[in-house]
């Protein structure tokens, strides 16, 4: 077919479509779309990406997968656990890993994109925050995208329970327990969400039905929601010449930016099946089927279930008692260390509005040493669950080093409270440092000092 | 547009190709493999050579040989003009005048969204039981019961060498998630101290503790005879065996219930009752 001959295809179904849907100009303006390209920006794109991955591979070990308790003895191919009493759910999984074609590597490829989703997730949050790409206009965006994140870590959680193994098991005993030392509704919610207490005869049923209807479903919604205002605010970009608060300067969407993308996305893909292929992830045969008498030592969830763990273990056994009621020690880190947690990151762009005095529509995103104090308190953040990250394995560092798991974890206790301030003050200083090495003015002046006044005060009364 | 240099843009042009042509193969290598029985690890190499060769050509391809032209685009201020806001709110206010006038009818209709809404919620109580004495007692209120290892089998107090631990059950129930226990037979030189009321819990230096931890219910897996102390692998709570199954140690604030143990005529280790309180995590009225 020569050249000439192929134009015309293209303008007859141009026409074809724009007859029925009148898109023309909005396609137009879409193919036209300018892009700032700077490598921070793509984050997020990757969490979309894995996201992708997650639902054509979940698709697929939905067709395999039975969410099953009822016991039956296994008598699949892998010979090590059979005449085992197993769960159909269980079962159903190492048969999707032994028996079903390309199982194994579908499962495993699901598995490190959902690590991989929630990693892109929590840097693309910590770069928006980093460059101040949460204020205003963009609040609202930067809440869906928490709720993002709280979705995406409660779907990590609710597949990997699925399984029945050893090690979920005890993780959702942990979730449990945790739900069921809410005050006064703790014991409802346990008995509502599992059917009973504990194991529950319901609960994975009713997991599935979370993991692969009800939580995807509210992730399409919101991240349906989350792209659009990407595009109707246009992105953020970072200062430079003819980069102005109201304008855009960039790429045009086509060719060129959708090729890029299009590329991310399958370099992102090679990656999940790299590690999907070659690398083992949630061994379930090793971990054995859930045995609610038994426990492993060294058992630790999935990385973005870590902060929590090592919350549980750090915590000291406190707990509170009076009149004959109580609230029971995993309150504290399981309840509401995960709740100030993400109430504090909903509300960071109306706090650091109100303490900055800085409610203007913003478009040129901020280099980190040019807001030394939001840099600082959110080095310090991600070092506090840093610390409660690695207290998780407590254990594991305990056993490997040698050291006494008393000490091991006396040294997390204090750390959690002295490294944040030490972060904090370093990257402060660092900051200044780097501003008067590059000649750049510091651009918010606010100093650790006015935080707490200026949270208190209410904008007219400040002079 | 900036033109990309001509050879630049040959070379880019061919190693496109070339990953291209690899993706292809892979992708031919990757359906033979399957055909052939399948293989994980090829599988899921072949497959990252076909995506990463697809996503490598094209990221090659864009970046060498595609118009690199930076181009400014307007970006309005996202907030509409007073105006429209202004008519928004008029047209709206207009609406709302017109529901306004009908006060009483207006008031019915919220009320009967919010009845409706309040009845919707009730199938949610079909969910699951109302939590009640379940989460207090465990299947030793049965008592007196014999208690069994894992395969049935009653247990005498010479089952248990000096130092040794099992988990036992109560009879008939070994599937009974809150009844795990732990037999332990502590040396008769270590200093055991039982708690006030509790002189008559053990038989011939056996005591028997629940085995879920108090933090979050994990099972106590790990006994360390020479200090008596029971260690829960999830979290690190630490338990002294000797002295009442008291936390020394980790998150846990409570003491492991303890079984009252006994003898049948048998000689076989039987509960006397249940255990001295509900067992594992806590909840806000256990105490009640």
């Amino acid at each position: 077919m020569s050249v000439a001959a192929k134009a015309p295809l293209t303008r007859r179904v141009a026409r074809w479509l724009d007859k029925r849907l009148g898109a023309a100009d909005f396609a137009r303006s879409a193919l036209n779309k300018v892009f700032p390209d700077q490598w921070s920006f793509m984050l997020g794109e990757l969490a979309l990406y894995c996201f992708l991955i997650l639902i054509v591979t979940g698709v697929y070990l939905t067709f395999f997968f039975h969410p099953s308790p009822t016991q039956v003895i296994y008598q699949g191919s892998y010979a090590p656990m059979r005449g085992v009493r197993v769960s159909e759910a269980y079962q159903s999984a190492l048969d999707i890993s032994f028996d079903v074609r390309a199982g194994l590597v579908m499962r495993q490829i699901h598995h490190w994109a959902a690590l991989l989703f929630n990693a892109a997730i929590v840097v693309h949050l910590a770069r928006v925050f980093f460059t101040g790409a949460f204020r205003r206009p963009r609040e609202i965006n930067w809440m869906i995208g928490v709720t993002l994140l709280i979705l995406a870590v409660f779907n990590g959680f609710a597949g990997y329970s699925l399984l029945d193994d050893q090690l979920s098991g005890t993780g959702l005993r942990i979730a449990y327990s945790i739900a069921l030392s809410i005050p006064v509704v703790g014991t409802w919610i346990t008995s509502l969400l599992f059917g009973g207490e504990f194991p529950g005869a319901d609960i994975i049923q009713r997991l599935y039905v979370i993991h692969i209807l009800l939580l995807p479903a509210l992730i399409t919604v919101l991240l349906s929601a989350h792209l659009f205002l990407v595009v109707r605010h246009k992105h953020t970009q970072f200062a430079g010449p003819g980069r102005e608060e109201f304008n855009v300067v960039g790429e045009r969407m086509w060719p060129t930016y959708a090729s890029k993308a299009l590329g991310l996305f399958f370099l992102t893909a090679a990656v999940v099946c790299f590690l999907g292929g070659l690398v083992q992830i949630n061994p379930i045969w090793v971990f054995g089927p859930f045995n609610p008498a038994e426990v492993s030592a060294a058992s630790q969830p999935d990385w973005y279930m870590g902060w929590l763990d090592g919350a549980l273990r750090i915590m000291p056994g406190w707990e509170i008692r009076a009149f004959g009621f109580e609230i029971p020690n995993p309150f504290f880190p399981g309840v509401l260390l995960a709740t100030v947690t993400f109430v504090l990151l909903y509300l960071w762009p109306f706090l650091e509005a109100r303490v900055t005095r800085d409610f203007a529509e913003h478009h040129i995103a901020d280099r980190p040493r040019q807001r030394p104090v939001r840099t600082a308190l959110g080095a310090a953040t991600l070092s506090f669950y840093s610390v409660l990250f690695f207290g998780a394995a407590s254990d594991v560092i305990a056993s490997q080093f040698g050291l006494s798991v008393n000490a091991v974890l006396w040294t997390f206790r204090i750390a959690v409270f002295v490294l944040p301030p030490i972060v904090a003050t370093f990257t402060y200083r660092l900051c200044k440092e780097l501003c008067e090495r590059d000649g750049v003015p510091i651009d918010s002046p606010v100093r650790f000092r006015d935080i707490g006044p200026r949270l208190l005060r209410r904008r007219e009364s400040v002079v | 547009m900036p033109d990309v240099p001509r050879d630049a843009r040959a070379g880019a042009e061919t190693a496109a190709a070339v990953c291209f042509g690899l993706s292809t193969l892979a992708a031919i290598a990757l359906a033979v493999v399957y055909w052939r029985g399948g293989n994980t690890q090829a599988e899921g190499g072949l497959l990252a050579v076909v995506t990463g060769g697809i996503g490598v050509g094209i990221i090659v391809w864009a970046k060498e040989a595609m118009p690199q032209d930076e181009v400014t685009e307007e970006r309005p201020s996202v907030a509409s003009s007073e105006e429209e806001v202004e008519a928004f709110a008029a047209d709206f206010e207009a609406g709302k005048e017109e529901l306004g006038r009908r006060r009483l009818l207006f008031g019915l209709a919220a009320s009967a969204f919010a009845a409706f809404g309040a009845a919707l919620l009730f199938p949610i109580r079909s969910l699951g039981p109302r939590p009640g004495k379940g989460l207090k007692t465990t299947p030793y209120a049965n008592a007196p019961i014999r208690v069994v290892t894992e395969e049935g089998k009653p247990v005498t107090p010479s089952d248990l060498s000096v130092d040794g631990v099992i988990t036992v059950w109560p009879e008939g129930y070994v599937d009974a998630p809150d009844a795990p226990t732990l037999l332990i037979h502590y040396r008769e030189d270590q200093d055991f101290r039982p708690r006030p009321g509790r002189d008559d819990w053990t038989v011939d230096d056996i005591v028997a503790y629940s085995k879920l931890c108090t933090h979050v219910g994990c099972p106590v897996g790990l006994y360390q005879a020479s200090s008596g102390l029971l260690l829960c692998p999830c979290h690190q709570s630490t338990f002294a065996a000797l002295d009442g199954a008291q936390p020394i140690f980790g998150p846990a604030a409570r003491a492991l219930p303890q079984l009252p143990l006994g003898l049948n005529d048998h000689g076989e280790l039987i509960a006397r009752g249940d255990f001295s309180g509900p067992v594992g995590p806590g909840f806000w009225d256990r105490d009640r």
